[in-house]
């Protein structure tokens, strides 16, 4: 990890970590023990063969270590950078055991820069099969599937509601995590290998949902954009936004530059963010960016923050102020919010998921002034395509309910993703998608 | 990129544009919109779709910041980047009975294609226009047409009846049973007009105009405050029950972003008067 100095990342949008240099890469690769049985790769929910690339990055061959990446996953410099490595493949690297596991994600963006550098390589497709599958949603999964599926000779149309492909990789994840022009080369590889990309195409309102089912095959990768609320009073006021709102405003949109781009942002002089997951940490450190005093406040414990851990520290390091076991319960203000009035939260029994109950305090409230409140307290799936589908079975959270194979309840419709599963990461959805392309794959071939 | 096929004002800073743009025009029902983003370095906007012919749709609008202003200054042949749609719930078209459609200003913009979907089911159609002046007057020929019946007004009486649109709603109420309403145009027309048929229990449809990003339910932007619940304009709507609606919640976030608006048109306008009037940038 090289991160650039706080003063100077903090004037600007432009990645955080400078990645590694070629020495320090082969060094790293270096170490790794070549296991008979790696468990890397079974914790990598795309099985990238992970001895094998590191091998190559060892020896030097960059390229080569790229194809074998390739042959796995097309989005490895996205990977590299988001991936919660530490719960997936470093988290099972055995050398982690005793010591520092390697470094499997820093090695891999490492590898998909150079291979950006030196050119970008084209994997195998198998021979045109005659038979078309759409694609809807342009986000990890949708990309994924798509480019399965291409190169094992389907013709895709890819279909996206906004002007650009990417889901959250363009909208949510910002620049100085995710630099966009490297999202855009990857995407462009997807579409090299035939992909027709339909942007501006929202599927159930430009495309009818017949007009859908005419495909042989239907994979539904809307992810889970429909940003929650907290229900407080005040919530509708001028300077309170949905993070998806928010981080869109100035990610897709280019609101940071205004008026140069013509999307305004409010840039609030003190921000508070609530939540605790990635989405809140970007939030947070977006605002940090546009000149704010950023709070964040989360309603558990610093140790139950679901956010990787490193962006917990970057989010530190900028400045922002960490709120935790307290809770917003008012958005005050009259014509524009002046403060979020907030309540302390006491840690209780144990909840389904093993972590404490958080349950207010009585008596313990407190305000905090602030003129922007970002909500990001999560996302359920976008209930708008998935609604026009009335045989489609859903889950009690508007989830799609699919099989292991990433079949649905409809014959010929797959999904995968967050549509899925409820906001989860962008490796899981990747590794769905891919499931769900060769289910659609042995379907066709059975046809 | 969608091909502008016509471009030209209709009243004094109010402005059509046909655009090709098949994936829309071969969808498109009665009350929904489109998003409009003009270049790369553009902002998304919501605009109604007023009519559709073959591929192209027709979208009315008024200037009032830069993008309007910048899109009023677009002629034919020149390209919009992207068009997102058709998005939002079509109209409730039902046979109802007699229908009154009222228009503020630029609202009128969406009546004809509810008018036409309505006569389609079977109603009676009544448009009823309002305007502030006679130069402010847009598609009277197309809703005379559209409609059973055509009544107009103007706030200083240059032309048809001297008053509101809504004093003209509450005669044809007086003088015959209405069934449903749809008022459209500013949102302090819509909440006021909104009032004259509360107390007869008629059902009122009105078109929300909330600040739009995306347009397709993912951000929130849009949500407005209808029967006491958060809805989103974009998915739930824009079509709402007027008597319903937290018309003040609406006008206020509507002025959010009032200051960076003026900011953005001025750098728009200081740029076309130093290229000569030229809009491309």
């Amino acid at each position: 990890m090289h991160d650039r100095s706080i003063e100077e990342r903090l004037r600007d949008f432009g990645e955080v970590d400078c990645g590694m240099t070629a020495p320090e890469a082969m060094a790293e690769a270096e170490c790794c023990l070549q296991c008979k049985k790696p468990l890397c790769v079974s914790g990598c929910p795309v099985n990238i063969d992970i001895p094998a690339f590191l091998r190559e990055v060892a020896a030097g061959d960059f390229k080569k270590a790229a194809a074998i990446i390739k042959e796995q996953n097309m989005l490895p410099a996205i990977c590299g950078r988001v991936c919660p490595q530490e719960v997936q493949c470093e988290g099972e690297c055995i050398l982690g055991k005793k010591a520092k596991p390697i470094a499997i994600g820093e090695l891999e963006r490492f590898v998909a820069d150079e291979e950006r550098r030196l050119g970008m390589v084209t994997p195998q497709k198998k021979p045109a099969t005659g038979r078309r599958v759409a694609v809807v949603g342009a986000g990890p999964a949708g990309l994924t599937a798509s480019a399965e599926l291409a190169r094992m000779g389907y013709h895709v149309t890819l279909f996206e509601s906004l002007h650009a492909a990417g889901g959250v990789l363009v909208y949510g994840i910002p620049s100085f995590r995710l630099p966009k022009e490297i999202v855009k080369a990857e995407i462009d590889a997807v579409l090299s290998l035939g992909v027709e990309l339909r942007l501006n195409h929202l599927v159930g309102r430009s495309v009818t949902t017949q007009e859908l089912l005419s495909y042989d095959a239907i994979f539904l990768g809307t992810g889970a954009g429909l940003p929650y609320f907290m229900g407080l009073p005040g919530e509708n006021l001028p300077g309170v936004y949905s993070a998806n709102e928010f981080l869109t405003r100035v990610n897709l949109m280019r609101a940071d530059r205004f008026p140069v781009f013509d999307t305004p942002i409010k840039r609030g002089s003190r921000v508070v963010v609530a939540g605790g997951g990635n989405v809140a940490m970007d939030a947070a450190r977006v605002a940090r960016r546009l000149g704010g005093k950023v709070t964040l406040i989360y309603r558990r414990r610093e140790e139950d923050l679901p956010a990787r851990i490193a962006e917990v520290s970057r989010a530190k390091e900028e400045g922002i102020e960490f709120v935790m076991c307290a809770n917003p319960v008012k958005i005050l203000g009259d014509q524009a919010m002046t403060g979020v009035e907030c309540i302390k939260m006491a840690m209780c029994d144990l909840d389904a998921s093993g972590r404490p109950e958080p349950k207010e305090v009585e008596g313990s409230h407190f305000t905090i002034d602030a003129d922007v409140f970002i909500a990001a307290i999560g996302q359920g799936p976008n209930p708008l395509l998935i609604g026009e589908l009335p045989e489609l079975k859903r889950g009690r959270r508007g989830n799609v309910i699919v099989d292991e194979n990433g079949r649905t309840s409809m014959r010929k419709v797959f999904a995968g993703g967050d549509v899925a599963t409820g906001a989860a990461t962008v490796i899981l959805a990747m590794g769905a998608a891919k499931t769900a392309a060769r289910a659609i794959d042995r379907m066709l071939r059975e046809e | 990129m969608f091909r502008i096929e016509k471009s030209g004002p209709l009243a004094d800073k109010v402005h059509e544009l046909w655009v090709n743009a098949p994936h829309v025009a071969h969808h498109a029902q009665a009350g929904q919109f489109v998003i409009f983003r003009i270049d790369e370095k553009g902002e998304r906007i919501p605009l109604t779709i007023s009519a559709v012919d073959g591929d192209a749709i027709r979208v009315i609008f008024m200037t009032v910041g830069k993008t309007t202003t910048h899109l009023a200054a677009l002629s034919a042949g020149d390209h919009i980047q992207d068009i997102a749609g058709p998005l939002g719930k079509p109209s409730d078209i039902e046979k109802f009975g007699t229908c009154v459609l009222v228009g503020g200003g630029v609202g009128t913009a969406s009546l004809p294609i509810i008018a036409r979907a309505l006569k389609t089911a079977g109603n009676r159609v009544i448009g009823i226009v309002g305007a502030r002046n006679s130069d402010l007057i847009i598609l009277e020929d197309e809703m005379r047409g559209a409609c059973d019946e055509f009544h107009l007004s103007t706030d200083d009486g240059s032309k048809g009846f001297h008053g509101f649109a809504a004093d003209l709603l509450k005669q044809t109420m007086a003088r015959e049973k209405v069934d449903a309403v749809w008022i459209i145009g500013p949102t302090i027309m819509m909440k006021v007009t909104s009032e004259v048929t509360r107390p007869a229990g008629i059902k009122t449809f009105v078109s929300l105009n909330p600040v739009m990003v995306d347009g397709t339910g993912m951000c929130g932007s849009c949500r407005v405050i209808v029967n006491g619940e958060t809805k989103f304009a974009c998915v739930d709507g824009p079509e709402f029950d007027g008597h319903t609606v937290d018309f003040n919640t609406l006008m206020q976030r509507s002025r959010m972003y009032q200051p960076e608006e003026k900011v953005s048109l001025e750098k728009f306008q200081e740029h076309q008067c130093r290229c000569g009037g030229s809009h491309h940038a």
